[in-house]
């Protein structure tokens, strides 16, 4: 027997697609013009199509209606409202993820939270900031640095990305291997459940009684509540950091390098690897001073007081020499250090400098296969005939690899599309994940089929329930249904051969 | 299947279909915590084991009935722990037990708490499916974060059969400092000092005296007792004086009748009538032995933006913190879909679910 029980609207969860009925689109702005100012509500194709995608744009989706909140009372009003008419809603921050997690539903409101935009209140003594869903990452860190302190996670759109962004999908960035994800950086949320209550999960104090619906909150990519202020944690900022950078002339060496800093009893602040075709994209865009010989180059950080950088610094060096490094740099200098990061922070926009279009992953392996996975991806390349460059967490088995392709020739994003899926297959088998920080979103719901068994993502399904009983908060995202796995499975059995490759698939 | 599991799911199908409770239990070191602990036994010790364990992965898998003696011994030969320094209580849980509680030691203040740790944990499930959430690797965001939430569910969503947790190398060195000062003082100088960068692992006051551990590199280590003053502890002392405050074996908690738990901002100010109190977590903890009015206990605590536990005394139903009806709501919905005969420890984390 099957339980728990899959619990879930069908049609609304697969008809992210489907197109109101008549004069629905009408009925719906007026219902919500009469809540909010004027200026609120967006309903013109012209208004609508800025948010037709996210970060992800192969996914695209043009909403039935936009609104632009400005107070937690319109943000319940908007909510009451979708609620009794039964509007499906998509909150969406600065529409940077890239797993298509903001895509609108064809028939829904998009619940933009751009407009809150506030720092509420930094504390330095207690070393929390309070803050709207709609503020930057990066704004919290420069608005903490007068206090000498910061928020941790950085994800490498933290110029742009909101915090409510990152509450949705969980972000990581480059350092959190000693300062963990934005799970381990939120102390508390408020926000409003799909009836328009107020909800408040943690707080300003460690622990809170009950269930730890804080922790499930986070990464539920707007699928349980909609997010209107978070209470995040400061850390001091470290009096200095320094980045070993370190050339090896095989991507396995640098991987076995890697592990051995960890086995030598090191967490750095950051640990990542470039492999040669992604050192070759972004050095003549940044000139971070890569060695373009090597196959795989590794930055290393330490950060702390001046003497324990000194100690291990020299400590990774020994390690990395010992473990075949054919180069090895120190950063002398703060702008030598942010140099060497600029071009791992680059490797997108360098990716995209190269090819038409690139395809971004996201799985996360332990960190001793990483060799097995570099090759295996080398072997894809011919398979599918497209080129891939590879970023990588390495110090938490994170992957980026960037498959390049151009989506104006045809069958390519449907080839980049198997490479992709074939990759995160290979993770699941390795022991990993599918998505290590960009989230399910639409783009990964196949995926989910492979790592997750029937029972899992029905256990989802009633999370979903218990938050949001008639299933109106960003329905068709993160967890697929019975009848796409079952399709899924019977795509899959042809080898990744399609039956309609130009087909899209949601 | 391992006979023991199919044991274990043996009895939760026949408690499911009979609609009977069950009282989860490990070592049981910690039958005092929670509301209510009723039930026919479902011992989780039979299901034991390290199934895996890569110290350069810096993760364990541990089957539920590991014990914590074990899992940490073995990691201890790898200069390897359980960053959360997990309280034994002066026994010897078992490693489900410890998630499932979700307790945390004194090195909360800078490490972390156990969810903070857990990366995945397979749950045995009431109709008797084992559920895989999470994995074994540190960056995960596939599906909602289920692991993470069994841990501190105290059993009432099913049993917990194995977890895989984030362990992290050993301190190279650990210092311990100790000050004459007020309670006043002490959180004043708590909170100034987390907000600078110092290597502060673990801090405490009681009876006029405060403690703060750092952990790091030798020369960080140097430096900030040159910074910081006090008087340094010989290293055994300071070991057993941490253990003591882990496993509430210290003096202070074997005093009083009634004992509260007060989660609160690190800067919040001293509570009216709080008593003899011991404070760790740079000021977040605060253990108070108050023989104060439960009411007037969690309207302070609440006023000051945290919740008062009843940890000791108190009546079974009123020792947590109460919760908000929306927040509520959504446990009873939670343990209907998972528990619909409610058989996975009832009343144990909230009264009537």
């Amino acid at each position: 027997m099957l339980l728990p029980e899959f619990d879930i609207d069908e049609s609304r969860w697969s008809g992210v697609a489907e197109a109101p009925a008549p004069g629905r689109q009408l009925a719906v702005a007026q219902a919500l013009r009469a809540l909010l100012p004027a200026d609120c509500v967006l309903s013109r194709d012209e208004e609508l199509h800025p948010y037709e995608c996210d970060g992800l744009a192969v996914f695209r989706q043009q909403p039935m209606l936009v609104v632009l909140p400005r107070t937690e009372t319109e943000v319940r009003a908007v909510l009451l409202a979708c609620r009794r008419l039964e509007v499906p809603v998509v909150a969406r921050g600065a529409g940077t993820g890239l797993s298509g997690g903001a895509m609108p539903h064809a028939a829904g409101v998009v619940l933009s939270l751009a407009r809150f935009d506030r720092i509420l209140q930094i504390d330095p003594a207690a070393r929390i900031a309070r803050v709207q869903p709609g503020v930057r990452n990066l704004a919290v860190s420069e608005a903490a640095a007068a206090y000498g302190l910061f928020y941790a996670p950085d994800p490498s759109s933290q110029i742009a990305c909101t915090i409510g962004g990152n509450v949705a999908e969980n972000s990581g960035g480059v350092h959190c291997l000693k300062y963990g994800l934005t799970l381990h950086n939120v102390l508390g949320l408020r926000g409003c459940t799909i009836d328009g209550e107020p909800i408040e999960l943690g707080g300003c104090a460690l622990d809170a009684p009950g269930l730890d619906l804080l922790a499930l909150s986070i990464g539920s990519e707007g699928l349980l509540l909609v997010v209107t202020e978070v209470i995040l944690k400061l850390l001091p900022k470290p009096e200095l950091a320094q980045v070993v950078m370190a050339s090896f002339d095989d991507v396995g060496k640098a991987g076995e390098a890697v592990a051995a800093i960890i086995a030598a009893g090191i967490i750095p602040s950051g640990l990542e690897m470039m492999d040669r075709k992604a050192t070759a994209a972004v050095e003549p865009f940044v000139r971070a001073g890569y060695d373009l010989a090597a196959e795989a180059i590794l930055l290393a950080e330490s950060d702390g007081t001046p003497d324990e950088v000194a100690d291990e610094v020299r400590a990774m060096e020994r390690v990395l020499q010992a473990n075949g490094a054919t180069a090895i740099a120190v950063s002398a200098s703060e702008a030598e250090r942010l140099r060497f990061w600029s071009g791992r922070k680059n490797a997108f926009p360098a990716a995209g400098r190269i090819s038409p279009d690139y395809y971004c992953m996201d799985g996360t392996i332990p960190r001793n296969r990483l060799g097995h996975m570099l090759k295996a991806i080398e072997r894809m390349e011919h398979k599918y005939g497209l080129k891939c460059m590879n970023v990588f967490h390495a110090g938490d088995g994170n992957l980026h690899p960037l498959i390049l392709f151009d989506a104006n020739r045809s069958g390519e994003w449907e080839r980049a599309d198997r490479f992709g899926a074939d990759i995160l297959e290979l993770c699941v088998q390795l022991g990993g994940t599918i998505t290590g920080e960009h989230g399910v979103g639409v783009e990964k719901l196949n995926s989910m089929c492979v790592q997750f068994s029937p029972a899992e993502r029905a256990a989802f399904f009633s999370v979903k329930r218990a938050f949001d009983p008639p299933g109106l908060l960003n329905p068709g995202k993160c967890i697929p249904t019975l009848a796409r796995c079952a399709e899924y499975g019977r795509m899959h059995v042809r080898h990744g051969q399609l039956p309609h490759p130009d087909l899209p698939r949601f | 299947m391992d006979s023991a599991l199919q044991e274990l799911r043996h009895q939760v199908l026949q408690a499911h279909s009979a609609s009977t409770p069950l009282r989860l239990r490990g070592a049981g070191t910690k039958d005092f915590y929670g509301e209510r602990c009723e039930g026919t036994l479902l011992d989780m010790r039979g299901y034991f084991g390290v199934v895996d364990y890569e110290p350069s992965e810096l993760v364990i898998t541990a089957r539920c009935g590991t014990s914590l003696s074990e899992l940490e011994g073995l990691l201890a030969q790898h200069r390897q722990f359980l960053a959360f320094e997990p309280p034994a209580f002066g026994g010897d849980p078992t490693i489900g037990g410890v998630i499932a509680a979700g307790l945390s030691g004194p090195r909360r203040f800078q490490a972390g708490a156990a969810r903070d740790f857990v990366l995945g944990a397979v749950l045995l499930c009431a109709q008797g499916e084992l559920l895989h959430f999470g994995g074994k690797v540190i960056k995960n965001v596939a599906g909602f974060d289920l692991s993470r939430l069994l841990c501190g569910s105290l059993g009432i969503l099913g049993a917990i059969t194995e977890v895989s947790l984030k362990v992290l190398p050993l301190p190279r060195l650990e210092q311990t400092l100790q000050f004459e000062m007020a309670a006043s003082e002490a959180l004043a100088l708590f909170n100034r000092w987390a907000g600078q960068p110092l290597p502060i692992s673990a801090t405490a006051w009681y009876d006029g005296h405060a403690w703060l551990r750092l952990s790091g590199a030798p020369p960080a280590l140097r430096t900030a007792c040159e910074r910081l003053g006090g008087e340094l502890l010989d290293a055994e002392a300071a070991s057993r004086f941490w253990r003591s405050l882990r496993d509430q074996t210290h003096p202070f908690f074997g005093h009083a009748s009634t004992l509260w738990r007060l989660s609160l901002p690190s800067t919040a100010p001293q509570i009216a009538g709080s008593g003899s109190q011991l404070i760790e977590w740079g000021g977040a903890l605060r253990w108070c032995a108050s023989d104060q009015p439960a009411a007037d206990m969690r309207q302070r605590a609440g006023a000051a933006g945290g919740t008062a536990l009843h940890w000791r005394g108190g009546t079974a139903g009123g020792r947590f913190h109460s919760l908000s009806p929306v927040v509520l709501e959504i446990h009873r919905r939670l343990k209907s879909r998972f528990d619909p005969h409610g058989i996975f420890n009832p009343g144990r984390l909230i009264a009537d679910l």
